[in-house]
């Protein structure tokens, strides 16, 4: 036992020491910007960079509408999965599944064969229609963690009962969903939601190729251009990733523990 | 934007009563799962179809083998999925193997507790953390002026770049992939290595079995399907990742999504129904990948019962 002991000190500590290096390697070439000293150089030109503001502004905006979207599509489907048609669920998880097998280049570009200028639903023709197929690419990234997560919480709570009296205290579908199920899943739509944000963030492939002016695109075109500037947005994204995931930790722990029925 | 506002009306104008007529019962059904299907149907399947069909036809629409046959016969794209399987491969069989030692050690290592927490939470966000910062971040450290390279060369008076290193070949490439490949290992393969009980470790071990027996005859079966079915996650993860790679060299790198971006951008082959193709490839090799998986799975599965 004692030699296993060391081995797992070994492999934690290589381990470690592959993520660490990297990070407090860039935490230090983004510093060097003025020649000799450590400076926060790096950090005020791509802060103060008027592209950097309005991108990633783009990307936030995106990203909330993703996360809206995902919602609108994934908590009735989980919902009534749960409670109506158990049948569907293997079906339903297999799709949720897919875009983890269909690369994003994939999907991308079917969209920009199939919903192009002179197609019957041309979304590419306008400015706002490319920026909802964006949302919409984005969505169906996320789809997996969003339907994962849902289903999760949904799993805690007891749906058939409070369905059931929901309705004979007269609610409709609409004040079900709204007022019923989806405060009892909020933390699990929250941690649905902060991990698309994550996702869609720095996102390259799609906003690329339907030429949005988003953040992922910005990133490339300062780490072509640039020497110290990308390792500062390197560390920037770290933090936001950082960020997004602490919530989901937080989150979490005011999350309903006990299953009452699960199903 | 316009099947979005369809889909919301169908979820907040339905009236659905509690308990309708049987008659209308089959449709009511559907309503509630109705915008999930048409949302993945318009923006996830039929794009995809979309893909498929036209990687067999040609450009007036007839049908044709001459896109998939040029995928072999075409060296630059036949070595772009070459490049691609190699290095989606063995990163994945790599950093599924150290996810799988880390998860190992921070669970059963004897490790103290804050190991654990603190390489879960680490694993949570670098396994998110890929694309562009990534290679940001690798160019930093191993780049031509980066910071491990200027102190090896300083301080060791080794040139790794003399030495041949470079992030554009193939093993360059799976050591940057390795840092969202390893944590989202760790990630999924830390719940399956909790969900090995202690009663199992006792029971062999009052049946006398030693302790390689209760690893090959216990924890190995029961681990296997989820251990594979993450392999395959993290080559699909890793087969179709652009961002990282194109950041080191733009579009002359030779791998499959950044052959098919360069393709969608109209940079080199000009030929959308070649584009199809290698799209069709892409599909073809994850498709497999998740067939091998479900294969092997029901397998262990009956072998489990």
């Amino acid at each position: 036992m004692k030699s296993g002991k060391f081995w797992a000190w070994v492999v934690f500590i290589v381990g470690a020491a592959y993520f660490f290096i990297p990070l407090m390697a860039t935490v230090e070439f983004s510093l060097r910007m003025r020649r000799g000293v450590h400076s926060f150089d790096a950090y005020q030109i791509v802060l103060g960079d008027a592209r950097f503001q309005s991108t990633f502004l783009y990307s936030v905006i995106a990203a909330v509408f993703t996360i809206v979207l995902g919602i609108l599509v994934v908590v009735p489907a989980a919902y009534w999965i749960r409670l109506r048609l158990p049948q569907l669920r293997p079906i339903v998880e297999f799709i949720t599944l897919l875009p983890l097998v269909i690369p994003a280049i994939v999907i991308v570009f079917g969209y920009i064969r199939m919903y192009g200028s002179n197609s019957p639903l041309p979304f590419l023709a306008s400015n706002m229609g490319a920026n909802a197929l964006l949302v919409i690419g984005y969505a169906t990234l996320a789809l997996p963690y969003m339907y994962r997560a849902v289903d999760t919480g949904l799993r805690t709570i007891d749906v058939r009962t409070l369905t059931e009296a929901a309705q004979i205290l007269g609610a409709g579908w609409s004040t079900i969903i709204t007022r019923v199920i989806l405060p009892n899943v909020l933390i699990a739509v929250l941690s649905g939601a902060f991990l698309t944000f994550a996702i869609v963030i720095g996102e390259f492939t799609m906003a690329s190729l339907l030429n949005r002016p988003a953040f992922g695109p910005y990133l490339q075109n300062i780490g072509a251009n640039r020497a110290y500037e990308p390792a500062a947005l390197a560390i920037i994204a770290f933090a936001i990733t950082w960020g997004c995931m602490s919530l989901i930790q937080i989150l979490s722990r005011f999350a309903p523990k006990s299953a009452n029925r699960p199903n | 934007m316009t099947d979005l506002t369809l889909s919301n009306q169908a979820v907040t104008t339905q009236p659905a009563p509690p308990n309708e007529a049987t008659a209308f019962r089959f449709p009511m059904q559907w309503i509630g799962v109705a915008p999930f299907f048409i949302f993945v149907l318009m923006f996830l399947i039929l794009p995809t179809i979309y893909l498929v069909l036209g990687a067999f036809q040609n450009g007036d629409g007839q049908l044709t083998l001459d896109n998939i046959l040029q995928l072999v016969s075409d060296p630059s794209i036949s070595a772009s999925y070459w490049v691609s399987i190699k290095i989606s491969f063995w990163s994945a069989i790599i950093g599924a193997f150290a996810g799988l030692a880390i998860a190992i050690a921070i669970v059963r290592g004897g490790l103290p507790n804050w190991t654990r927490s603190a390489t879960l939470t680490f694993s949570g966000v670098a396994s998110n953390f890929a694309g562009l910062p990534l290679a940001f971040a690798f160019l930093a450290t191993l780049g031509r002026v980066g910071i491990v390279t200027t102190l090896l060369r300083d301080v060791l008076n080794v040139n790794i770049y003399a030495m041949g290193f470079n992030f554009l070949t193939t093993s360059g490439l799976i050591a940057v992939y390795l840092f969202f490949q390893i944590p989202l290992m760790v990630v999924i393969i830390v719940p399956a290595i909790d969900g090995l009980k202690k009663e199992w470790g006792e029971a062999a071990a009052t049946l006398g079995a030693t302790q390689s027996q209760y690893w090959r005859m216990v924890v190995i079966p029961v681990l296997w399907p989820s251990f594979l079915g993450t392999v395959i996650l993290l080559f699909a993860n890793s087969f179709g990742a652009i961002a990282t790679a194109y950041a080191f060299a733009g579009p002359a790198l030779n791998i499959v999504p950044i052959k098919l971006y360069s393709q969608i951008n109209g940079d080199v082959l000009h030929n959308p129904q070649l584009g199809y193709a290698i799209a069709f490839g892409m599909i073809v090799i994850t498709g497999l990948a998740n067939v091998f998986y479900i294969w092997f799975r029901t397998r262990s599965e009956r072998w489990l019962k």
